[in-house]
């Protein structure tokens, strides 16, 4: 396990003339499940998006630490996993071809292993071999959750992560999410209750809005 | 590099599966080709005209085909997993390797019907003409590659590419269309050394410069 911290200070992201959210900081130095909250709108996919160098904010910084040692931009696709709804894999690829090609792309170590045991645990291993355009919206969730967590890594982002899911697979998730913040860190960004009810420290970013803090409400 | 070949194998075996380039590309370039040969008619047109059509088609092939690689990526809502996956030099290696043998591909198709339908295109000195046609292909797939990835993130991408690269593009097409004109002259290989030169600058700075803008473009 390695020795990761996040550290935001002053983030704040303008779209044109329109404030999003103004002046986060935040400091997770530890495993834990963090979440970020807000309405409609809010900015909570634009936080996530931030944090994992996707977009890069208007003002502040985002700096992810390893072992004490600011990590490069090019390091971040082995620190970062992100499963959202509005991720797209490639539908003319079965789900093994999808996660085998992620793998390979984003370098490193690859363990076939970890991922027969991820298909096994999110129940996809009968269908993996059928292209991805052929499954459910819910299965196609699923497949996400193995592509952000094939790679372990030390900051699993997980934005609206039950949309789609029945009563099981987000009884699975909430599992999954428990298991895997016992040693990484965890940040999920949603409005469901069930959802923050993980978190130990929950962000409010309709607080963000002028100069407030939202912290901890 | 093992990352960007395993993009390159990708962007390859999704082609196979979808045909989303290959097809229209086969098509523009058949079609494109009968046109001139209606056009023309029973007219005789000078040699050098028809090594300036050559160009005039594959110009406007890569204008067609080579922006695919970005803006397929863009339009499936697929390049968000790839930024969280690849650094952007392997995305901009990959794509350029497909491009490039897709070029290479379309060009080879272009240079075979070309030959066998316009009896004027002679030419004297093939060596001259296969090495302009490679730094060629490699000039003409670097500069779309990187332009390609400009235009995926804008509204009007079909209109955008070709009005985008054809400036950039203005100084390898003329390079390319003298040394064409040099070989159906029978121009010696040695005579014509700063043209290759030309093509040779011009691939170097095209990918310099793509490497060091990708890293912008590709976020954001």
């Amino acid at each position: 396990m390695n020795n990761y911290s996040l550290s935001v200070s002053g983030l704040t992201k303008v779209f044109g003339r329109r404030l999003i959210f103004r002046g986060i900081d935040l400091e997770i130095t530890g495993p834990g499940i963090y979440g970020i909250s807000g309405i409609n709108g809010s900015g909570k996919s634009t936080f996530v998006k931030i944090i994992a160098g996707l977009l890069t904010p208007s003002k502040g910084a985002v700096e992810h630490k390893l072992n004490g040692k600011k990590a490069e931009d090019e390091e971040l696709p082995g620190i970062i996993g992100l499963a959202s709804p509005y991720l797209m894999l490639y539908d003319e690829f079965t789900a093994e071809e999808n996660i085998d090609f992620f793998s390979k792309v984003r370098g490193g170590k690859f363990s076939s292993e970890r991922m027969r045991n991820l298909f096994d645990y999110f129940g996809l291993t009968e269908r993996k071999d059928d292209l991805l355009k052929t499954y459910s919206s819910g299965m196609k969730q699923r497949v996400k959750f193995i592509f952000a967590l094939q790679h372990q890594p030390s900051l699993l982002i997980l934005d609206e992560p039950v949309s789609n899911l029945d009563i099981a697979g987000k009884n699975q998730i909430y599992d999954m999410v428990r298991d895997y913040a016992c040693e990484h860190v965890v940040i999920v960004a949603s409005n469901e209750e069930s959802d923050l009810a993980l978190c130990s420290r929950v962000i409010y970013l309709g607080d963000y809005k002028n100069n407030g803090n939202g912290e901890g409400r | 590099m093992k990352q960007a070949i395993a993009l390159f194998r990708k962007d390859l075996s999704s082609e196979i599966r979808t045909r989303y380039a290959i097809n229209s590309l086969l098509m523009f370039i058949i079609v494109t080709i009968s046109v001139i040969l209606y056009a023309i008619g029973q007219e005789k047109i000078s040699d050098y005209l028809t090594g300036g059509l050559l160009w005039v088609i594959v110009f406007f092939t890569a204008m067609s085909g080579l922006s695919r690689t970005f803006v397929s990526e863009e339009e499936r809502g697929t390049v968000m997993a790839l930024q969280l996956s690849a650094t952007p030099e392997t995305v901009l290696s990959g794509k350029f390797m497909f491009n490039l043998v897709l070029m290479f591909s379309m060009n080879i198709i272009i240079l075979v019907l070309y030959s066998l339908l316009f009896e004027a295109f002679v030419l004297k000195n093939l060596s001259l003409f296969l090495a302009a046609y490679l730094l060629g292909n490699i000039g003409i797939a670097s500069a779309s590659t990187v332009i390609a990835a400009i235009i995926s993130k804008a509204g009007s991408k079909g209109t955008l590419y070709p009005v985008l690269a054809f400036p950039i593009l203005l100084p390898l097409m003329l390079t390319l269309i003298e040394t064409t004109k040099m070989s159906m002259d029978g121009t010696p290989f040695d005579e014509s050394l700063v043209e290759l030169a030309v093509l040779g600058s011009y691939n170097v700075v095209m990918i310099a410069a793509s490497y060091l803008l990708f890293d912008i473009i590709w976020k954001d």
